[in-house]
């Protein structure tokens, strides 16, 4: 009786599901126990709460919900990286005798939840995140198209984080990989709940961004100052577009995917069985189709901010921006004809091999012309080495050879030998750190002043700077020459000793790497201590060429008091080359959405009723679900949601810029 | 451009700020539209997958029954002129928002729901005899694949229904108001998309399912 009244309150959550025999786990929890009360005893003693939910937690502002989506992102890449290091230590140790710090069962949860928490929990919160902040600036809007549900999906994203750090502590997180292929992800091979967290992490956060991709959509079509034609567009804004194109087009292919997984583990179905004529193929083609146009998501808003602040740091004008935009549409149209280069090695026959071959050989094409375009923009121009351009130049020599090296993995023979080698796993990391994270770090160190007020700390900027290119290099250039050798992925231990000095080199990078990502925080503290003197009262520290300069930095919560007027492609250069000034009086009361705390209670519920599908706490699953579709509904009855910023308050804010404005000429 | 180097003081003849501000750049009403078809067309990509799942795993049959068996299509038709009459009726409700006749659009609401409400039955019945005669979701991938894609439909006229009724009872509450016209407005399209949905269904499993 007592066990079956037990079993109903916690499913199969026992004492046992807690890895307290696991010593690293426990020293990990006891870290970010502490860690975390402290900051929690931190914002009670100064009484931020109040603060953080009303300015914070329910904000509809797209530049605070960017800002939650940046330190998202920053704070699970700390998590990722240090998955990434036990692995590096792991297979550094790990050879003849020595068996490594880290079981294999253990081991096998931290190469899933490493890939998993890099692509979804910091890459996508990274550029969600910057694509929320700048989008509504630069094409001149107040907000995104749908503001409270930016904020739904920004707590979507995070209940995915919840549950998938709710697996390190509680229970298990999956031991597949990070795509989870049938049929080791099925339940007669996984039978514990690390799937289970995979899946409904990856459901819960894919709502969030399958939502706000809508949403980024909506407001670029609909939303751009007058004047600005979809060829004036800035080019952030075309490659942030393409990419939330692919977002629409692609989540609900995971979603989908996902939900015929969970029916075969929940409802034993035989989609992807071995038998009954379920086809495992069948759920790596379906999650490619998702997959590789997700690449293409991370990537292409970052080739926006290559091109801004090449443009921006050149002073001239972006080289080739039609073909630019057509390079970013060519790109999307292609990422979803090349999903079968993934595996090659299924036995889909010759023709079919090549047909994906050779589509995934032609994308190299407009990439190419985009690399080409910006090189032709830094010709004769005068080049300006802040931190921003750096990024992108180390960018553009990384991802060049990362490119290649993708062409080469094209070619299905050469495929044959190198599938599933550390070759694999150095190119995509040579893509996307060279690509998406020293993007994110350009774009972090380009648009910080915008969303602060004060430039970032130059000192340590460059000391990240240099542990991150040279650690990448020093980290992956073994794992390229392994993998041309024939050593595969995901081992935890290795019985060929000639092996362990290369592991040794690829860890040396990875703590180099280490060292970078220490050296970006210190970064971050010195800049916000010294903020005074890294002040800029013109919000426009750069000489910027795209509209989100024309504001004050930070900008007012309505952005701009005036809608601008667009008559070229870089408005805001052209704004200050025809000395447009800013009217002084005629100000009107502006439309603005109200907070609300619907999109936090939706979240919660969500992430409740993962946890309870995970843990086979029906009640629980139930009770999330049906608070969903309730606190829904009863949203839909509040139709007051919107308020008036009244003229005295953008006088007052208005008339202080220029004050501070005339202080500093 | 080139009359822009014409002219003196092009900065005179350019406005770059706009003072007459009409304020419709907040008005999400604009957008909802756009957007709810960006909506529609992800969750077309939904059924997309499970019908390309249909489409591979439909002839799996593991040696259990196949579509010919269990199939009635007498049942399907009945089931189908339920969903295409809940679509005119909706279209109705429609045409009588247009003239602002709040209890004709009441009325015809509450006949689309019904009809809605008699498809699901019918489909419940429909499955419960499947399951009945042994051909459970679990006998097959062909089945598997079948209930999924059957199913999901079926939860999304649930939805729709439930969606009825909260905006039956909105526009009791205050009326034909612009926000509730938009929120007719938004359940139609999802309404007729479900509508289309199942004609896919019908043909491509049902009909093509007996003929095969």
């Amino acid at each position: 009786m007592d066990q079956t009244l037990l079993k109903t309150i916690f499913g199969r959550l026992s004492l046992e599901s807690l890895p307290y025999h696991e010593p690293i786990i426990v020293g990990t929890f006891l870290g970010v126990a502490v860690g975390g009360l402290a900051v929690l005893a931190l914002i009670t003693k100064f009484k931020l709460w109040g603060y953080l939910w009303k300015e914070w937690f329910t904000s509809v502002d797209h530049k605070r919900i960017g800002i939650m989506y940046m330190v998202l992102g920053i704070v699970m890449l700390l998590r990722g990286f240090a998955d990434a290091l036990m692995m590096r230590g792991q297979q550094a140790m790990a050879f003849g005798d020595n068996q490594g710090f880290l079981n294999s069962h253990h081991y096998d949860q931290v190469f899933t939840a490493h890939g998993v928490i890099m692509i979804f929990f910091v890459a996508m919160p990274i550029i969600t995140g910057l694509m929320n902040y700048i989008i509504p600036l630069q094409i001149g809007a107040r907000d995104v198209s749908f503001p409270y549900l930016n904020n739904l999906s920004f707590w979507m994203t995070t209940g995915g984080v919840v549950l998938v750090m709710a697996s390190l502590f509680i229970g298990e997180f999956a031991r597949t990989g990070w795509l989870a292929f049938p049929p080791l992800s099925e339940l007669d091979f996984s039978p514990d709940v690390g799937v289970d967290y995979y899946i409904w992490a990856l459901q819960v956060a894919g709502v969030g961004t399958t939502l706000s991709g809508i949403n980024l959509i909506a407001t670029i079509i609909k939303m751009r100052a007058p004047g600005m034609t979809m060829m004036k567009l800035p080019v952030f804004c075309w490659t942030s577009l393409c990419a939330n194109v692919l977002i629409v087009a692609s989540f609900p292919v995971l979603t989908a995917t996902l939900v015929l997984l969970s029916l075969d583990r929940y409802v034993g179905t035989n989609f992807f069985t071995n038998d009954l004529g379920g086809n495992p193929m069948l759920y790596v083609n379906l999650i490619w189709i998702w997959g590789h146009p997700e690449v293409y998501i991370l990537i292409l808003p970052l080739f926006g901010v290559f091109s801004e602040v090449t443009s921006t740091f050149s002073g001239k004008r972006l080289f080739g921006y039609t073909s630019m935009v057509y390079a970013s549409i060519v790109i999307t149209i292609l990422s979803y004809l090349v999903w079968l280069h993934h595996f090659f090695t299924m036995g889909s026959g010759a023709s079919v091999n090549s047909f994906f071959g050779i589509t995934t050989m032609v994308i190299s094409i407009p990439t190419g012309a985009k690399i080409f375009n910006w090189l032709f923009t830094m010709y004769k121009g005068r080049i300006r080495f802040e931190l921003p351009m750096m990024w992108t130049i180390a960018f553009m020599l990384t991802f060049t050879i990362g490119g290649m090296t993708g062409v080469l993995l094209a070619v299905p023979p050469a495929d044959f030998v190198l599938h599933n080698s550390l070759f694999l796993i150095a190119h995509f990391h040579n893509v996307i750190i060279g690509g998406v994270l020293f993007g994110a770090f350009a774009a972090i160190n380009y648009w910080w002043p915008k969303a602060f007020g004060f430039k970032l700390n130059q000192f340590w900027g460059k000391v990240s700077f240099w542990l991150w290119v040279i650690g990448f290099w020093v980290a992956f250039t073994p794992l390229y020459i392994m993998g041309l050798m024939g050593v595969t992925r995901r081992l935890h231990h290795f019985d060929d000793p000639s092996l362990q000095i290369y592991f040794v080199v690829a860890l040396l990078g990875a703590l180099m790497i280490a060292g970078g990502i220490g050296a970006f925080l210190v970064q971050i503290g010195v800049s916000i201590w010294k903020k005074e003197e890294l002040r800029d009262i013109t919000g426009d520290p750069w000489n910027g060429r795209t509209l989100e300069w024309a504001t004050s930095s930070p900008p007012p919560q309505y952005n701009f008091a005036f809608t601008p007027v667009v008559h070229e492609l870089d408005a805001w250069y052209d704004m200050k080359d025809k000395h447009a000034e800013a009217p002084t009086e005629g100000y009107r009361p502006i439309h603005m959405p109200r907070n609300t705390g619907t999109g936090v209670i939706i979240a919660a519920l969500s992430t409740a009723f993962g946890f309870g599908m995970i843990w086979y706490m029906w009640w629980l699953a139930a009770f999330g679900l049906i608070g969903v579709i309730v606190v829904a509904i009863w949203h839909t009855f509040n139709y007051d949601r919107d308020y008036y910023i009244p003229v005295d308050e953008i006088v007052a804010t208005e008339n202080e810029r220029r004050r501070l404005l005339g202080q500093g000429a | 451009m080139s009359t822009d180097v014409l002219n003196a003081d092009p900065a005179e003849k350019l406005t770059y700020y706009l003072v007459e501000d009409e304020d419709h750049h907040h008005e999400s009403g604009g957008s909802t539209a756009i957007g709810f078809w960006i909506y529609l067309m992800s969750d077309c990509l939904i059924f997309a997958i499970l019908f390309a799942t249909y489409g591979v795993l439909g002839t799996s049959y593991a040696g259990g029954p196949t579509p010919r068996e269990i199939f009635e299509l007498p049942l399907v038709a009945l089931n189908t002129s339920m969903l295409l009459l809940s679509s005119i009726t909706y279209g109705f409700a429609m045409i009588a928002m247009e003239k602002n006749k709040k209890t004709q659009v009441q009325m015809w609401l509450a006949i689309t729901g019904l009809f809605g409400l008699a498809f699901l039955s019918i489909e419940l019945y429909e499955f419960s005899k499947l399951i009945h005669e042994g051909a459970t979701p679990q006998s097959s991938a062909f089945l598997s694949s079948f209930f999924t894609l059957v199913g999901t439909h079926g939860l999304h006229v649930t939805f729709g229904c439930i969606w009825l009724v909260t905006l039956m009872v909105q526009v009791g509450q205050r009326g034909l108001i612009a926000d509730n016209k938009r929120r007719l407005m938004c359940l139609s399209m999802f309404w007729h998309f479900l509508d289309v949905v199942w004609i896919g269904v019908f043909t491509f499993v049902y009909l093509l399912g007996v003929l095969r």
